[in-house]
């Protein structure tokens, strides 16, 4: 299978502490990783390199056949191959709905209005939200913010997604929607990375679970055997808190 | 029943009625008295209604030259605006990271503003004399004027970017913008009703800015200098007149950049419902 991400030996510092520890991970294209693990334990700062949004100390980030530069330089190259979803959705406030969705592929990929509203239009009817493209951020609710940054990143095709805890600052009424969405999108092939504490959502769309803690994979299993035969003692901990 | 109101309530209502006619008490009595009859003084009572001494004021008699020194105070407000967004936005952005000498540099900038006005203009006013260098208020004048507006447009660019969430700026860096365009169609049109109010303020320091003027301005007055000029030698109520202008025109100002936010406004609703219709 053809190899989407490879992440080899990473290693991220803040000041003296280590965010990343010599992580290792391979992902091909279609595969959706579920990353989980307790707070503070490095899984956004991963994905986060991911789409070079944070720069590194050492090790190699490879992502669709482009090697990302430590300092970051080629950042834009990757970032314009690579979707993400936030945890505070962080559309733009003072555009619409619609606008959120054109702004990128009008400035970044030189679409026409014309061209680009179509293709915004397209991917708000996938997220189901179509209705709600001449409103603002502030008019809607999590759930439906949620699903536009979705729309939003799509728009760009992205070769990937990351979505870095997409429900977390969602209320729980509104969660399962998202996650509807994120299922629709992992069955159209997308390659996904998903940090979540959703394990629900794990068991059901993961090929595998990343499980890390203090900066380090520790725990790499299909959702199967994950979540019933655990191997390390600290994915057996954090499962048993997670799933109660 | 209405709850009863206590005497903390009382006393803050005497003290807002004074505040208030202290703040618009005169102003409204130059006012009044601007429309002094063609006979009439400096003082009241008013002899007869007119709008004599407004005409008068573009008249020849007049002592001083208020065209022209509102014309050089307009013109000085509206670089010395520009000058303090352009600057003020691009050190904001500067400080929101920590850099070598970020504090030092901070206290410096700021410091202009403790430092008093009038000596800050006698500085720059014997500077430009042991250079030699002719002082005229579109050069060392308009000096003057920054050392006041940016630091406040930089102390609110800075309080701006506190509270600005970088988070979009991610968003947009992951939707493939360069740095730039993240500035450009981010960035900026959310800071943008901020730039607005640092504009005003610095049009509305430099405008009626008096004390860094003083000794700057070389041989040609800006407004308030001349105002104050005129106060020494002018015994009519034309200087009334020219008051009540110069504040409509600040109220203009005003009514114009707050019309300008509430178009902005209004064209962000219009754009929301055209966007549904497809239009």
């Amino acid at each position: 299978m053809e190899t989407c991400i490879n992440l080899n030996d990473l290693n991220k510092w803040f000041g003296s502490f280590q965010v990343l520890d010599s992580i290792n991970l391979s992902i091909s294209t279609a595969e959706k990783v579920v990353i989980c693990g307790p707070s503070g334990s490095g899984k956004s700062t991963l994905i986060r390199c991911v789409n070079a949004l944070e720069p590194f100390q050492s090790g190699s980030v490879n992502v669709c056949g482009i090697s990302v530069e430590k300092n970051g330089r080629n950042a834009t190259d990757i970032q314009r191959r690579v979707g993400m979803v936030f945890q505070q959705f962080n559309l733009f406030p003072h555009l619409s709905v619609l606008k959120n969705c054109t702004l990128a592929p009008c400035r970044v990929l030189g679409l026409s209005d014309d061209e680009a509203g179509a293709k915004a239009m397209h991917y708000l009817e996938r997220v189901r939200i179509p209705e709600q493209a001449s409103k603002y951020p502030a008019d809607l609710s999590g759930g439906q913010q949620q699903r536009v940054a979705i729309a939003r990143a799509l728009t760009m095709e992205p070769e990937l997604m990351l979505f870095d805890e997409p429900t977390s600052a969602l209320d729980p009424e509104v969660v399962t929607e998202v996650l509807d969405t994120m299922v629709d999108l992992a069955e159209t092939g997308m390659t996904m990375i998903c940090v979540t504490h959703e394990m629900g959502f794990a068991k059901q769309v993961a090929d595998r679970v990343v499980f890390m803690d203090e900066g380090k994979i520790i725990e790499i299993a299909t959702p199967e055997k994950f979540f019933s035969e655990p191997t390390h003692e600290r994915t057996q901990f954090f499962l048993s808190r997670v799933l109660g | 029943m209405r709850e009863r109101r206590g005497k903390e309530f009382y006393v803050l209502a005497i003290f807002f009625t004074v505040f208030v006619i202290f703040l618009y008490g005169p102003v409204s009595a130059i006012l009044i008295l601007s429309f002094q009859g063609p006979n009439g003084g400096l003082t009241f009572p008013m002899n007869g209604v007119s709008i004599h001494w407004f005409f008068a004021l573009f008249g020849e008699q007049l002592v001083g030259d208020f065209k022209a020194a509102f014309l050089r105070s307009l013109q000085l407000g509206l670089v010395v605006m520009v000058v303090t967004i352009f600057v003020s936005v691009l050190t904001g952005l500067a400080f929101r990271k920590k850099f070598f000498g970020s504090t030092f540099l901070f206290y410096t900038t700021v410091s202009s503003l403790i430092v008093p006005s009038i000596l800050v203009s006698l500085g720059i006013g014997l500077l430009y004399n042991l250079m030699e260098w002719e002082a005229a208020w579109y050069s060392s004048g308009m000096g003057a004027h920054l050392t006041w507006t940016l630091p406040f447009g930089f102390l609110i660019m800075i309080a701006v970017f506190n509270r600005f969430d970088r988070s979009y700026e991610e968003a947009a860096k992951d939707l493939g913008a360069s740095n730039w365009q993240t500035i450009r169609y981010v960035v900026l049109p959310i800071i943008a009703p901020s730039l607005i109010g640092v504009a005003l303020f610095g049009f509305t320091l430099s405008y009626d800015e008096f004390a860094r003027t003083l000794m700057t301005s070389g041989v040609k007055n800006t407004l308030p200098l001349e105002i104050f000029g005129m106060t020494t030698n002018v015994t009519t109520p034309t200087l009334y007149a020219l008051g009540t202008l110069t504040t409509i025109f600040s109220l203009v100002v005003i009514l114009t950049a707050m019309g300008i936010v509430f178009y902005m406004q209004k064209r962000r609703e219009r754009f929301g419902t055209d966007a549904g219709k497809g239009v």
